[in-house]
């Protein structure tokens, strides 16, 4: 899921400044959960906004808000509502993805954080950076990339005290996560395997798939 | 032939001395006590931004010591470099007869005192060692197009924590730097001698054959010993040596003397340095005075190590 974080209100008024009439879009996916874009939060900023003295003139909440065509549905229903920017309860996909069904400035109400589990309702944590070369199988199902500050893949820095890492005592030193999960699973051998450095030729952004290319 | 491979290599007792450059561009300091350094030591260690905090760069001061006369090592870190700027500066570095070098990961930028800096981490120590190896066997760049007029050759050392839980995961990367062209390694400082000893009979075992030598920290206070034990990973002073250095702190207050600790800091050092050649435990020292590389001839003296020319 991709997690975000509201942006401090301060932001989104400086943003809209100028700006009279606005609509909210929302996503009903991983905003929802992420209690930053669903109904409730779309119910918060439209009564937020109006405190100060906006006009909101259409809310709009799609099943999910990074999906072009079904966006180009969901927002007709803002066509002729008079509004002078799109407020984005969304990831920046989502903001990216309104923008390019409308003529009008859409701006941002999150920060887009990370690709993270849910680990319970309200706690999320990151694992996947999505580096395009999924390494998990030689580490135990352990991301060394997201899980190890530095990203390491040939093993563990120095810097780890007590298991925990140099970069945050709240986080477990990723190599250790793996040697332990190595072994509990009988797999210690693949420690001792080499990996490959991580090229990076191979991601340069912004990528493309295209499952339609005729092969 | 660098000069500390030279020594390793001959079976001399191996002494490099670490320092760091300086935070700012007057280098007088830093090549005043390479002056002192000279004919004490094998080879001057240079550090790549230590605990991630912003000095001029390693290469600098490298450059500095090697036209002064004195052998220095050039530590590079991954922190902050992508493979092609670490490739850059390493041929920069041969270039002025600079043939050693020390590949480290480099800790966090988040620890240091530029929290902004972006952490770069394109290749960690295995990776540099694995890199350079692949230059020097194919004389070709990080992309592996030729490399004009061929590729430097280096002698390559990296590091290694004794103090570390679990010990094999440590082993493990060990191996991993020996395979990838470390041919010395230089360990975090040590203060328990029979610990190391223990440390260095499982990398026997594990297989690995490669010179370690013993990061030795000339202890100042017991309140730095202390700190580092809370603080920095991999060290742990045993509480024989705090109490040595409180007593020392406190016969110091009642004779009104002072300096006292610093002292005994350096007796202990050169106890150490002194057993560990004594029983041939390892085949060489890396001394790191963290800002009183003055002091290190002393501490030599004391252990009764003279470096053969």
């Amino acid at each position: 899921m991709i997690i975000t974080q509201k942006k401090p209100v301060e932001e989104l008024l400086a943003m809209l400044d100028g700006v009279r009439k606005v609509a909210i879009v929302g996503c009903g996916q991983c905003a929802a959960a992420c209690q930053t874009g669903g109904e409730k939060e779309i119910g918060e900023m439209k009564a937020f906004l109006e405190e100060k003295g906006f006009e909101v003139v259409g809310t709009v909440l799609p099943d999910e808000c990074c999906h072009k065509l079904l966006m180009k549905r969901e927002l007709k229903a803002l066509k002729d509502s008079g509004a002078e920017a799109i407020v984005g309860l969304s990831c920046g996909d989502g903001v990216q993805t309104v923008a390019d069904n409308v003529q009008l400035p859409v701006y941002p109400a999150n920060n887009t954080m990370f690709l993270g589990q849910v680990e319970r309702v309200g706690m999320f944590n990151e694992y996947c950076k999505m580096c395009g070369d999924c390494v998990l199988g030689s580490t135990g199902g352990v991301c060394p990339i997201t899980k190890c500050a530095k990203s390491l893949v040939n093993g563990p820095c120095g810097g780890q005290k007590n298991g925990k890492c140099e970069v945050s005592p709240e986080n477990d030193c990723a190599w250790i996560l793996i040697y332990k999960r190595l072994e509990a699973i009988g797999q210690l051998d693949k420690l001792g395997q080499t990996r490959p450095d991580k090229g990076y030729a191979g991601v340069a952004y912004p990528r493309h798939i295209n499952l339609r290319e005729k092969k | 032939m660098s000069v500390l491979e030279k020594a390793l290599e001959n079976g001399q007792f191996a002494v490099t001395a670490e320092m760091a450059p300086p935070k700012g561009a007057d280098f007088t300091g830093q090549l005043a006590a390479a002056q002192l350094l000279r004919g004490k030591v094998h080879a001057v260690n240079v550090t790549d931004m230590q605990s991630a905090c912003l000095k001029a760069s390693s290469l600098g001061l490298c450059i500095h010591l090697k036209q002064a006369g004195v052998e220095p090592v050039l530590q590079i870190t991954g922190r902050d470099r992508s493979r092609m700027a670490i490739m850059g500066d390493v041929l920069s570095a041969a270039s002025f007869g600079i043939d050693a070098i020390l590949a480290l990961t480099g800790d966090h930028p988040v620890v240091g005192d530029c929290k902004d800096s972006k952490p770069v981490y394109d290749l960690d120590s295995v990776g540099i060692l694995r890199m350079l190896s692949r230059m020097e066997e194919s004389g070709t760049d990080c992309g592996g197009n030729p490399l004009a007029g061929g590729a430097p050759r280096f002698f390559k050392g990296a590091a290694v924590t004794p103090v570390y839980e679990p010990r094999a995961l440590q082993i493990n990367k060990l191996r991993q730097k020996v395979e990838a062209g470390a041919r010395y390694i230089q360990t975090q400082g040590i203060f328990d001698l029979e610990q190391f000893r223990g440390f260095l009979e499982d990398v026997e075992k594990a297989g690995i054959r490669v010179p370690i030598m013993a990061g030795i920290i000339p202890l100042k206070s017991a309140g730095m010993a202390r700190f580092m034990n809370e603080n920095v990973p991999g060290i742990a002073v045993p509480e024989e040596m705090l109490s040595r250095l409180d007593a020392a702190a406190a016969e110091g207050r009642e004779k009104g003397v002072k300096g006292l600790p610093a002292k005994l800091g350096m007796e202990m050092a050169a106890e150490m340095i002194a057993q560990i050649q004594r029983e041939k435990l390892c085949p060489g020292v890396h001394i790191m005075a963290i800002g009183a590389e003055e002091n290190v001839p002393a501490i030599l003296d004391m252990a009764g190590v003279r470096i053969e020319e």
